[in-house]
């Protein structure tokens, strides 16, 4: 039936293939209706990503922390939890890896390491909470993420502002030894901000891959997140494969966080709001299907529009908070893929009937 | 009045999945006021057939008249309209709806903009009264019977005015309490000029309620005959192609040491009620003990506490003298304990794992499928493989997901996992749920075998049948106690219904 539609690898792509198509058509509406040529706005929006080797460098720099913190909600998706708190644990991680990017004074190959590990720990250790309480207590991890991510927020500024305000709003920059920016990279990219953090996440969808289809942990956390029931009776620790799920989600948003602190920014500061980026990766982790090669396209394709709308404004005139728009109706159209669906199998049986 | 002979015809229907046939060329024609009887063994194409026939899927060729009319069923809307209903193999209800709110779903009766509940539920009492179908619509579904759930579901399409009804293994899940009520439902229906397609592998059924069967093996159409003609044996001779045997060919049973030793269990659910209640019991080695009891007698909770699903209250647990009280599953399992569970969409499978992964759901993390925390899947396939062959589980390859298989099939995959490490002691609870009857005779067999190894083997089924045909002893479970234990050869159906009623065989006789 629909499952067995579903679960055919053409299928997997095409779904997101059509919602990516609608979203751009949207957009495009949206131009013509407010008096905007969609095709100039389209290439301008290319040659945003395309057009220079600089833009393509910030595009992959952009991309970075979404691959991580979309890597973190496919992670907890797969054992069938909703981490909405990637948000929070990128944020602590971020501060974590800063905090000792600053303090410890180590060589690189030891403090750059050791920065990394702070920012995976801190974001663990906010997984690691609602994990324990929805295991022991069985607290929906929905509402226990959602606080989490304000306390991560509040916790944070309360810190930079008291202890490690430096100038203006933010810390002091990290010492190099802790830094992931690359002389190389940013030379080969007419110097943007792209850093070895970029490389890091393709070694991390490679990670996620490969625990989850390679391992034995990932056997059960996969288990656990189809049948719980089916589970443990086949022996497996239910709530500690929760519980670990969510810690290494966290761990993902964490290190996302960390590339933010030890690569793009070379420091903390004090959030007005939300970064928006652990938000960002559930929409990255739904259009990637929860697959490393998906979640890796995707945040191209997220990090790509962002980049891209500033080219967009400056070239064809056409405000930057389009490409919001077309993310949201691209996430809107995969997540009512049932209409997608619809239309698909409606598509093949007239293919049929002919 | 002119009145066709067929209400339904199913024209040479082809359906293809990848990698197999599941209906190839088959014709199934359903007279006016009709039980019809689908037959075929596990995967022949079944449910398969009624789903074209639903809208569920698009046949690849055929054609499907309703009353002699040919139409294009592309969806289930246009098959309600056709006035075809469906009640699935498994239910698909809203387990947090009302009964009436699971029935009026996607058809309420409206009061401006909001739902007419009062209509509604007096529309529902109006037709359950009238055809028999005993429901309380105010209950969650959550909270009522399998049976009743049952009933929600032909109300559901009575309700959407349904005039063909098809029932995919109605009876498979229900107790033989509830199998005699729905029999008398159809029987109902077809009194109010409804037409019934019955899919069952309960040859005993057909013989009792059906007129005529068509039988597919394969995919592939063998014929349609009267029922009358036919008995059990010609039925089944017909769809296996092969003769089958129901009786169990067993020798003496040479029972030696105990293998499960349970003293004075105690075991509460969720409202802290006792549902097990001091119970003792001892299965030896090279024995088969059933457990006989009406549904809801404390056998699944028993169950779940030897095999460490749920926790004891008190008593004690061992299996080969080791005290297995208060283990988690693993370490039962790994004492053992293998376990075919009741229900195998809850507990058997994880559904969405390919059909090898599944086979391996016990084993997967030792040597030679885990090394150093990596799965080994070239092993773990290779072993599917092997047991997919031994067990006759029928599916394009041991890389099919679960999902896929036919509810036979699905059961098979889990007999062949549990029986394959040939535990010490095996608890089957409905081994032959759902199974067709050469598929039953190959798990009898198999089950016998283990027996014959010195195994123990602990049998819960709610159908007598299967409980005499294989048991060496009988334990009688009423309100969570043992009530008998009695010998196969000396008692009968009549004495276990009595006792299983709660009744005493003879005061003295029981400790
Ligand atoms: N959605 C599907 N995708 C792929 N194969 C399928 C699908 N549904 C059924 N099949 C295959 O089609 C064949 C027929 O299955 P079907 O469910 O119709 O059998 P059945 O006669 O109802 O058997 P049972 O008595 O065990 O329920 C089986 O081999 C099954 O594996
Ligand atoms: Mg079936």
């Amino acid at each position: 039936m629909i499952g067995n539609v579903l679960k055919s690898k053409l299928f997997g792509i095409t779904i997101p293939l059509i919602a990516i198509g609608f979203g751009f058509l949207a957009g495009a509406v949206i131009m013509l209706l407010s008096g905007h040529n969609p095709i100039t706005g389209y290439v301008a929006l290319f040659q945003g990503v395309f057009g220079e080797i600089y833009y393509f460098g910030e595009t992959l720099q952009r991309m970075t922390p979404l691959i991580f913190s979309g890597l973190a909600v496919a992670f907890a998706l797969r054992t069938g939890l909703l981490n909405i708190g990637v948000e929070g644990q990128l944020i602590v991680g971020w501060f974590a890896s800063v905090f000792v990017g600053i303090v410890v004074e180590a060589p690189m190959i030891i403090h750059l390491p050791l920065a990394m590990a702070a920012g995976a720990i801190a974001g663990a250790l906010w997984g690691f909470v609602p994990g324990l309480l929805k295991a022991k207590f069985e607290v929906h991890e929905v509402i226990v993420t959602i606080m989490m991510n304000y306390i991560a927020l509040h916790i944070v500024n309360h810190f930079i502002r008291n202890n490690l305000l430096a100038s203006g709003q933010r810390t002091d920059f990290i010492n190099s030894s802790a830094s992931l920016s690359s002389e190389y990279l940013a030379a080969l990219t007419d110097f943007s901000r792209l850093h070895w953090g970029f490389l890091i996440a393709i070694i991390s969808c490679v990670i996620m891959w490969f625990i989850l289809w390679k391992t034995t942990k990932g056997f059960e956390l996969r288990a656990v997140g189809f049948n719980k029931n089916a589970s443990s009776y086949a022996g497996m620790n239910v709530n500690f494969n929760i519980i670990l799920s969510m810690s290494v989600s966290g761990a993902f948003a964490g290190v996302g966080g960390a590339m933010l602190g030890l690569g793009t920014y070379q420091y903390a500061n004090i959030l007005p709001a939300f970064t928006s980026y652990g938000f960002d990766g559930i929409a990255v982790a739904l259009l990637g299907g929860s697959t490393s090669i998906g979640i890796f396209l995707a945040a191209f394709l997220f990090g790509g529009l962002k980049e891209g709308a500033n080219n967009m404004q400056a070239a064809a005139g056409v405000a930057p908070e389009l490409v919001e728009i077309i993310i949201a109706l691209i996430i809107f159209f995969v997540a009512s893929s049932y209409l997608v669906r619809w239309i698909y199998t409606k598509l093949q049986f007239k293919k049929e009937g002919k | 009045m002119f009145t066709l002979e067929y209400v339904i015809e199913m024209n040479n229907i082809r359906k293809e999945f990848p990698g197999i046939v599941a209906n190839d060329n088959i014709t199934l024609q359903v007279k006016q006021g009709e039980i019809h009887a689908l037959l075929g063994e596990n995967g022949a194409g079944k449910s398969t057939l009624m789903n074209v026939l639903f809208g569920l899927y698009q046949p690849e060729k055929g054609e499907i008249r309703v009353r002699g009319e040919k139409v294009a069923i592309t969806d289930p809307n246009v098959a309600t309209e056709c006035g075809i209903g469906m009640v699935h193999q498994h239910f698909m209800l809203i387990e947090k709806f009302t009964v009436t709110e699971n029935i009026i779903l996607g058809k309420e009766p409206k009061k401006g903009t909001t739902i007419n509940l009062r209509k509604a539920e007096k529309d529902v009492a109006e037709i359950s009264e009238r055809y028999g179908l005993k429901v309380d619509p105010r209950s969650k579904i959550e909270d009522i019977s399998v049976g009743m759930q049952q009933r929600v579901e032909i109300l559901k399409t009575l309700y959407r005015g349904a005039n063909i009804l098809i029932f995919d293994e109605p009876t498979a899940a229900l107790t033989p309490q509830e199998i005699k009520e729905l029999i008398q439902i159809m029987k109902n229906l077809i009194k109010e000029g409804k037409s019934i397609i019955l899919i069952t592998h309960k040859l005993k059924e057909i013989m009792q309620v059906c007129d005529r069967c068509t039988v597919i093996r394969r995919g592939e159409g063998i014929g349609t005959v009267n029922v009358s003609e036919m008995t059990e044996s010609t039925l089944a001779e017909m769809m296996v192609g092969r003769e089958i045997s129901f009786e169990v060919e067993k020798k003496e049973a040479k029972p030696t040491n105990p293998v499960l030793t349970i003293k004075d269990l105690i075991v509460e659910d969720i409202r802290r009620v006792n549902v097990v209640n001091k119970l003792n019991l001892e299965v030896k080695a090279g024995e088969i003990l059933g457990v006989a009891g009406v549904d809801g007698n404390g056998q699944t909770e028993l169950i779940e506490a030897i095999t460490g699903l749920r926790s004891l209250k008190s008593g004690t647990i061992s299996v080969s003298g080791q005290d297995i009280s208060g283990y988690k599953p693993r370490r039962v399992t790994e004492s053992g304990v293998g376990h075919i569970p009741q229900d195998r969409h809850k507990h058997g499978l994880v559904l969405d794992f390919t059909v090898g992964e599944n086979i391996l759901l016990q084993t997967y993390y030792q040597k030679p499928y885990t090394s150093k925390g990596i799965l080994n899947y070239t092993k773990m396939y290779d072993k599917s493989r092997g047991l997919i062959e031994e067990y006759d589980v029928r599916t394009p390859n041991e890389k099919t997901f679960a999902r896929a298989l036919s509810g036979g099939n699905q059961q098979k995959a889990i007999i062949a996992r549990e029986i394959d490490r040939s535990p010490e002691l095996l608890i089957a609870a409905q081994p032959t749920r759902g199974l067709d009857v050469g598929a039953i005779e190959f798990i009898h067999r198999k089950l016998v075998e283990e027996r014959e190894k010195g195994r123990a083997v602990l049998l819960v089924s709610l159908e007598l049948d299967e409980v005499l045909n294989l048991s060496d002893r009988i334990a009688v479970i009423y309100n969570g106690e043992i009530v008998d234990i009695l010998d196969t050869k000396d008692t009968d159906e009549k004495e276990l219904g009595l006792l299983m009623a709660g009744g005493k065989r003879d005061v003295g006789d029981v400790q």
